[in-house]
């Protein structure tokens, strides 16, 4: 377009001038890339979790069965969610380690609303696999809350990375208590 | 054409190493940049274009909606209607494909059209018409099972009626019945087979067009005087002109097909098809979609079972044969006084068909039926091949440009300076 615009418009030599062909390129280029993203935004968006999907986000959790020192998992948006009535000792065990010395500093108060009821996405931060340590045979890593086997990331009693390749701590998710013995995570 | 290297004429290193390579950019800029067109063209000839941009609408599409298909029975239905209510612009990209089979079938019925009225069919360019003919048999059979795939009363009974036909061949008859089925009746590995035949089948569209267009690409286009082109003169290369030409009418069709989807998008489509199949009760009033009305109409105007079939799948069938039929030498039809009359008949009795064979298979309409079903194949098999012998044909002209030109250009000298210089070199 550039060349077939200077042919008929070229007397001063030198530096190319702006014609009103590059002006009309321009804006029929900037117009065909508004036209290009209207039709292509539908597309993608319909990739996106539909309006059902959506609407199956929240889950709702009984607590009453959980006694003290037990755990239970729960399927969150196709995710497991680990909630675990810690027991006292547990309790003062995670609230006894120094931040500094974490990967991924976070007070156990900051990860829980009431003491005893730790709830997280039982998802390791590494890549995905679901950490071991909701049964009481399972193996608990060295630092007795949860073990990933995949490739051996430790986490502690708050649920905190520890030992192993995992970056940041188990996410703990949006929830509240509708209840003293119920929680909607979500 | 010697090993090594091939010789590229673009100016960008990164290209050029590139189209040395694989001469794509070479093989573009050949063949939609300075390949020579006639210079004549109107604008009938958009309309392989838009088959083209059409074909490239269903198949996106087609892709985003079977991520949120089901091919299963129980929940085909279920599936269409989340994707009309809960999947984002779901219902956008349903309508589009929706009504994007029946702009397909708009655009390829008037691309034929094009062809029969310019002669389009013969030598040299009777295999690209064999080719042709043979995308429109792929595009109904893709369009017949995406039409079951939603599985409401529509789908089914369609399903139901269309491999019935195949029940009426001798012998062979219910061995294939059954194996299109997969069953005992239409059923869940029915609908499963047409959903894997109806993803791949575009994809084997895409390879009979290139064909297609490959072959155009030997022969060059034909043009509404139906004489080709005998020099520089009597073409223009196809782009910028005819690019921006098909531009043109891609707004056009764009607006038309925006119009349908968005005002009106249930308009070409049957209510009955929004009903959950129910295969223990038949609608009252089986029809298929609007492009399959006029071969469904010469099936019913047939009292046989198998002549009917028979009948329905030669009307199509016998457009690969036109080539030969035809016996007249010129091309198009604007210089066939007689045959223009005969081909308008021929249109009216398509439209006819069309119209009764969305009406109930009774009178007044079997006895129509009937008679432009004969009709439409007298035109093949009696008129063209006789018509070429006693017709006397306008005298064509002697070329393009001089057509085109106008008395001017007659004297034989050199023609005006604008109209005649070479066409403008695209860089």
């Amino acid at each position: 377009m550039a060349d077939m615009a200077t042919q008929p418009s070229a007397p001063p030599a030198g530096a190319p001038q702006a014609t009103k062909r590059d002006f009309l390129a321009l804006s029929a280029t900037a117009f065909a890339a508004v036209g290009v993203g209207a039709i292509v935004w539908p597309f993608i968006s319909s990739m996106n979790p539909a309006r059902d999907v959506l609407a199956m986000a929240s889950t709702e959790v009984d607590l009453t069965p959980i006694a003290t020192g037990m755990a239970v998992t729960v399927m969150w948006r196709g995710k497991p969610v680990f909630v675990r009535n810690r027991t006292a000792e547990e309790i003062a065990t995670a609230r006894a380690v120094p931040v500094s010395e974490l990967r991924d500093p976070q007070t156990d108060q900051s990860r829980v609303q009431r003491d005893n009821w730790l709830v997280m996405v039982g998802v390791c931060t590494h890549l995905g696999c679901v950490p071991l340590g909701q049964r009481p045979t399972d193996v608990r890593g060295d630092y007795s809350g949860w073990f990933c086997p995949c490739h051996g990331s430790h986490y502690d009693g708050s649920g905190r990375i520890r030992k192993g390749p995992a970056p940041t701590n188990l996410a703990v998710p949006q929830y509240t208590f509708l209840t003293p013995t119920q929680i909607r995570i979500g | 054409m010697a090993l090594g290297l091939h010789k590229s004429e673009v100016k960008n290193p990164l290209l050029r190493w590139v189209d040395e390579r694989l001469p794509v950019i070479t093989m573009i800029q050949k063949e939609y940049g300075t390949f020579p067109t006639p210079r004549n063209f109107n604008y009938f000839w958009n309309f392989g274009a838009l088959a083209m941009i059409n074909l490239m609408i269903m198949i996106a599409t087609g892709i985003f909606l079977a991520m949120h298909y089901q091919p299963n029975t129980l929940m085909a239905f279920d599936s269409v209607e989340r994707i009309m209510r809960d999947v984002n612009y779901g219902w956008l990209i349903r309508y589009v494909h929706m009504n994007g089979a029946s702009m397909f079938f708009i655009v390829v019925y008037i691309h034929i059209f094009r062809g029969l009225y310019y002669g389009s069919y013969k030598a040299p360019r009777e295999l690209l018409w064999m080719l042709g003919v043979t995308i429109f048999l792929l595009m109904m059979a893709t369009a017949f099972m995406g039409y079951v795939l939603p599985w409401g009363q529509m789908s089914l009974w369609g399903a139901v009626v269309i491999t019935n036909l195949f029940s009426a061949f001798p012998v062979v008859g219910d061995f294939i019945v059954t194996l299109l089925w997969g069953g005992f009746s239409v059923d869940n590995p029915t609908l499963t087979r047409f959903f894997a035949l109806h993803y791949l089948m575009p994809f084997m569209i895409v390879g009979v067009v290139f064909l297609h267009v490959a072959a155009l690409h030997i022969t060059g286009s034909n043009n509404p005087l139906g004489v080709e082109p005998k020099g520089p003169q009597d073409t223009i290369p196809f782009h910028p002109y005819y690019t921006i030409k098909d531009t043109v009418g891609i707004v056009v069709y764009l607006m038309v097909f925006a119009a349908l989807v968005f005002f009106s998008p249930n308009y070409l489509g049957h209510p009955d098809n929004y009903i959950p199949a129910n295969p223990l009760s038949t609608p009252a009033h089986i029809v298929p979609e609007w492009y399959f009305l006029p071969y469904y109409a010469i099936l019913r105007a047939v009292p046989d079972k198998l002549g009917g079939v028979i009948l329905m799948f030669s009307s199509i069938l016998v457009w690969f044969a036109v080539p030969w039929l035809d016996s007249s030498k010129v091309r198009s039809m604007n210089f066939r006084p007689v045959a223009r009359i005969f081909f308008l008949l021929w249109c009216i009795s398509f439209g006819v068909l069309m119209y009764c064979g969305g009406k109930p298979a009774e009178e007044p309409f079997v006895t129509i039926s009937r008679i432009a079903t004969a009709y439409y194949f007298a035109y093949f098999l009696v008129v063209l091949p006789l018509l070429g012998r006693f017709e006397r044909p306008m005298p064509l002209p002697e070329s393009i440009s001089r057509a085109v030109l106008g008395i001017k250009a007659m004297g034989g000298g050199p023609l005006p300076a604008g109209a005649a210089a070479k066409p403008m070199e695209k860089a």
